[in-house]
């Protein structure tokens, strides 16, 4: 029973006597298997074979670590200058995305769908765009709608061309407004998929003027990036070289509003801004494995340079930093050499308990190469590195990058596989530290690895998004997450009077 | 303010509100929007509003889908089952573990709810079929989780439209693992909302469940199923104490907490107790129909509600539980009062604007009354008829009415009609939170909870009243601002 002046939530309220009694009660109905049965199959679950059983899979994906097309789609049109994403489908897919960043972010994500159901299943989903599109326009009054598809438009097969030009010609919407568009099947690739493109869409067909006099102007392409303080990190870097940069998309300040009143669109890169995209002289991507159509299209079609960086890390800054002094002709300034030094100085006061530490990564193929490289940097060992929406030649450069350390032998590389194929790793080859998003911490509970919680998206811990993980100044943050967890996990390890707590420091 | 200036101010926010709606969507959205009055008997549904139609496309509607309403609902929380979102990989994600629907067992081992299974679909699987993939699938689940006691296929939108067939699928695997599997046809472009889904999914109880039997309990004349709860952060658990002490024996629980066994001894009962009434309606009069089990609707959220409950439930035993409901509320008025006593002074005359899912938007009417706050504005994302109608008799005063609520429709409302609090959904929340305006999510209790009987009172009181009083809505002015 509650006492009024201490009431008590969830854990500690169902600790109580009797709600033992309840539970016990219940169990006689539930029929659930012998408790000397579970735990053998429990112990089962850790073993070698159920391991190999478990890597025979070929049917059922169990703890995924991706997500579908439209909803990088989402991201890519909300790094747009007051523009609406409009997903054409189903509206339960539309409150999923909108959920989902919702709960990484802890910020509103505006999206519309066209609520698209039986009857446009059997008749095509024409009806539901015009109305939509029109709908759209009047409430929310965005400067441009950004279209992209759900599983269910595309099985059906309709063609957002036509349905877009027909809105337009049947004067649901003026013939001159905005409407970028692109299909997003989410029965191939992933959210990152989804990513590249709606960005290779957009600049298609909003870039109509490709001029050969290009401009001295570099145009970065942050990714799926969902640590927000990395878009201004990216920007800054180049702008202390003098470079006039433009980051496409910059959805950065959408999910980083201020209190006090709302605003539906924040930010975001203008959209005179991505018509001339095409003649600035550079692009740059931060996050190569994310946006290979969006590359081709600025190399082949606007005859751009581009250049591909993963900037997470020491090296992988070093060589962003190496590029944009290329590109600006310039020396590398002073606070740039300063916040060099600075990370290298960090990773120099922490690297010992980082050494040798064994690690298992999981997460998007850009990601999860830059925090291996990372790892490694700092004398870590990768044990474990696992994408499960790995692209053609992730594997590869997977393998690249662990044969950069001593412990390369040891260092496996997991494309494809799922966070139930890393649970059986964990138990069969062991780590000390696993890397990776919020799901990771039913690994952690299964099998008592320390989870640092690291990437897309963290549901359970609040605000890391706020900062960067790239540049020398992410590297910093990624330091800072990285060496204290393991220092608070040595501390708990320590903390036993009588037992250990000899070794529970207070200098570290 | 009086209750007619309210009216006024709700019928022209409104009349406001439509005129930005283009000629179409306007007469559409018109329908689902109205003014509530508890004394108009004329009114059908509460407000006169109509519901369960299609959504006005382009609108950022806060609904679900089908496949939402039976795999995140209905079937989800069914805890010693796999169930597999048959389709693409999206779905799936986006669905786990967002609902807090509690349980006790190993996870991967006996039980699996915060897991999530997924056939994957790539292109290939589109273009020929996936139901090979969907038998291997289950073979699969079979081999590496031993202790589970069926499947459920849960499916996405393509399976319906590529016409696959899981029903052949299921009785084939079925028989090849010897374990129930058990098909829903849940796609997401079906129906207008996830309430198709949670009635697919009570068909599928009734069709798939209900065929096979559960292990012998024996019987008593106080067997009584929940039906409807979720045990979202313990709901379920906190309400079932209650009916234990009041000597009642709750032989299942749907489904939240539940295992397959329960489901299957469902039809034991002697009375189904219902408590969320729109998404499990449908297999509590099948039960009624086929093996004549009466159910009633219960409520117990807020101390009113649950003293008014209890002795509804005991009204349908012998005088011996009737004596027991009275011990039970005897025993918790006393601390229900002492919460009311430390809250009702804080939140006394504080206005609420609701926007929820099944039951919430008129179950939560009276545990905001008992503390003194008044509803000013409620509505579903996918209610029918009968549950408007229903609502018209929580209401207490004059109260805008709006269904399928848009992102745009509450914003404005609220601007509006100014509540000092909103309690609606994770995707509505910091929206109203950057207006400043304190917030609760009404589906998952915030992460606090539970809400459910009377432990559950004290913690939603405590829960509004942090919501109100808390010092950070006073920040938002900074002292350069101009007073
Ligand atoms: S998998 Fe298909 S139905 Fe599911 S969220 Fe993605 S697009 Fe929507």
């Amino acid at each position: 029973m509650q006492n009024p002046q201490k009431i008590v939530i969830g854990k500690d309220l169902f600790l109580q006597p009797e709600y033992d009694e309840t539970f016990k009660n219940k169990k006689a109905f539930e029929d659930m298997p012998e408790v000397q049965k579970v735990k053998e199959i429990a112990e089962w679950t850790k073993s070698k074979e159920y391991c190999d059983l478990n890597f025979k899979r070929e049917a059922i994906t169990i703890n995924q670590a991706k997500a579908c097309q439209p909803l990088g789609a989402v991201m890519v049109a909300l790094g747009f200058e007051n523009t609406m994403p409009y997903v054409h489908g189903s509206h339960g897919c539309v409150a999923y995305f909108r959920t989902y960043f919702t709960r990484h972010f802890k910020e509103p994500t505006p999206c519309v769908s066209d609520s698209m159901t039986e009857d446009a299943a059997v008749f095509g989903g024409i009806n539901n765009m015009k109305q939509g599109l029109q709908n759209c326009k009047a409430l929310y009054e965005p400067e441009m709608i950004a279209v992209s598809t759900t599983c269910m438009a595309e099985v059906i097969g309709d063609d957002l061309n036509a349905f877009v030009d027909g809105a337009k010609t049947e004067g649901y919407l003026p013939e001159d407004y905005p409407v970028v568009f692109a299909h997003t099947p989410s029965f191939v690739g992933s959210h990152l998929t989804g990513y590249d493109n709606m960005l290779s869409e957009t600049l298609k067909q909003l870039c109509k003027t490709i001029s050969k006099d290009k401009k001295e102007r570099l145009n970065i392409v942050p990714g799926f990036e969902t640590y927000l303080g990395g878009i201004d990190e990216e920007r800054e870097l180049a702008e202390a070289f003098g470079i006039d940069a433009v980051v496409i998309p910059d959805h950065g300040e959408q999910w980083n509003t201020g209190a006090g009143e709302y605003k539906m669109f924040a930010g975001g890169t203008p959209i005179e801004e991505i018509k001339g995209a095409c003649n600035a002289k550079a692009i740059v991507t931060m996050q190569p494995f994310t946006t290979p159509k969006t590359l081709k299209i600025c190399k082949n079609k606007f005859k751009q340079q581009t250049f591909e960086a993963r900037p997470i890390g020491l090296s992988g800054s070093d060589e962003l930093v190496m590029f944009l002094k290329e590109f600006s002709g310039k020396d590398v300034p002073e606070s740039i050499k300063r916040d060099r030094a600075r990370l290298v100085d960090a990773m120099q006061d922490s690297y010992s308990y980082v050494h040798d530490k064994k690690f298992a990564i999981y997460g998007d193929p850009d990601f999860a190469l830059g925090l291996a490289a990372f790892v490694i940097e700092m004398g870590g060992e990768v044990t474990h590195l696992l994408c499960n929406n790995a692209p053609e030649g992730w594997a590869e450069a997977a393998r690249a990058v662990l044969d950069r350390s001593p412990a390369k032998d040891s260092s496996r590389v997991w494309a494809g596989k799922d966070l139930w194929h890393l649970r059986s790793l964990l138990f069969t080859e062991p780590v000390d530290y696993l890397i990776g998003n919020s799901y990771g911490k039913e690994l952690e509970r299964d099998t008592g690895v320390p989870l640092i919680r690291i990437g897309f998206p963290i549901f359970d811990r609040h605000h890391l998004h706020r900062y960067s993980i790239v540049g020398y100044k992410g590297g910093l943050n990624l330091l800072n997450w990285i060496v204290n967890k393991i220092l608070d996990t040595i501390d708990s390890q320590t903390k036993e009077i009588a037992k250990t707590d000899f070794s529970y420091d207070l200098v570290r | 303010m009086g209750p007619e200036s309210l009216e006024s101010i709700q019928k022209s926010a409104l009349e406001d509100i439509l005129k930005k709606y283009p000629e179409k969507a306007q007469k559409d959205r018109a329908k689902h929007l109205g003014v509530g009055l508890p004394a108009d008997e004329s009114q059908k549904t509460c407000g006169g509003v109509q519901s369960n139609k299609k959504t006005v496309p382009g609108v950022m509607s806060q609904r679900g889908c089908a496949y939402a309403g039976s795999k995140g609902v209905v079937w989800g929380p069914v805890k010693d089952m796999v169930h597999i979102s048959h389709g693409p990989v999206g779905c799936s994600q986006y669905s786990r573990s967002g609902r807090r629907n509690y349980y006790i067992g190993s996870t991967g081992v006996d039980t699996f709810v915060t897991m999530n299974f997924t056939t994957d679909f790539q292109e290939r699987d589109i273009v020929f079929g996936g139901d090979k993939k969907l038998t291997k699938a289950i073979e699969e689940i079979n081999e590496l989780f031993p202790l589970v006691k069926g499947v459920s296929v849960q499916s996405e939108c393509p399976i319906g439209l590529i016409g696959d067939d899981i029903q052949a699928t299921a009785k084939k695997t079925t028989a090849l693992i010897n374990k129930p599997v058990i098909p829903v046809s849940c796609e997401g472009f079906r129906g207008v909302s996830q309430s198709l889904g949670h009635h697919i999914a009570n068909d599928a109880i009734r069709d798939h469940v209900f065929t096979s039997k559960g292990s012998d309990v024996g019987s008593t004349p106080y067997d009584v199923a929940i039906i409807g709860d979720y045990n979202i952060g313990g709901d379920a658990w906190a309400s079932r104490i209650l009916l234990e002490e009041m000597g009642l024996r709750v032989i299942a629980q749907w489904s939240g907490d539940a295992t397959l066994n329960e489901l299957r001894n469902g039809p034991k009962a002697k009375l189904n107790l219902l408590h969320c009434y729109r998404s499990m309606n449908y297999v509590s009069r099948h039960m009624e129909q086929e093996f004549n089990i009466p159910w009633i609707e219960y409520n117990f959220f807020g101390p009113s509600k649950t003293y008014e409950s209890l002795r509804k439930i005991a009204s349908q035993f012998d005088q011996g539980v009737q004596d027991n409901a009275e011990k039970v509320i005897a025993k918790y008025k006393p601390v229900m009062d002492a919460v009311l006593d430390k809250y009702k002074p804080r939140l006394e005359g504080k206005k609420v604007m609701l926007y929820v899912g099944g039951l919430r938007p008129r179950h939560v009417i009276g545990a905001y009354e008992d503390l003194g706050m008044e509803i000013i504005g409620t509505g579903y994302e996918f209610a029918h008829n009968d549950d408007y109608s229903r609502t018209t008799h929580e209401i207490q005063r004059s109260t805008v009415i709006y269904d399928d609520a848009n992102e745009y429709e509450l914003e404005a409302f609220c601007k509006r009609i100014k509540p000092d609090i909103v309690a609606a959904g994770v995707k509505e929340k910091y929206t109203f939170q950057k207006m400043g305006l304190p917030f609760r999510q009404m589906h998952s209790w915030d992460y606090s909870g539970p809400y459910h009987g009377f432990d559950g009172f004290a913690i939603f009181a405590r829960d509004m009243d942090m919501a109100i009083n808390s010092p950070v809505w006073g920040h938002n002015k900074a002292p350069w601002d101009a007073a």
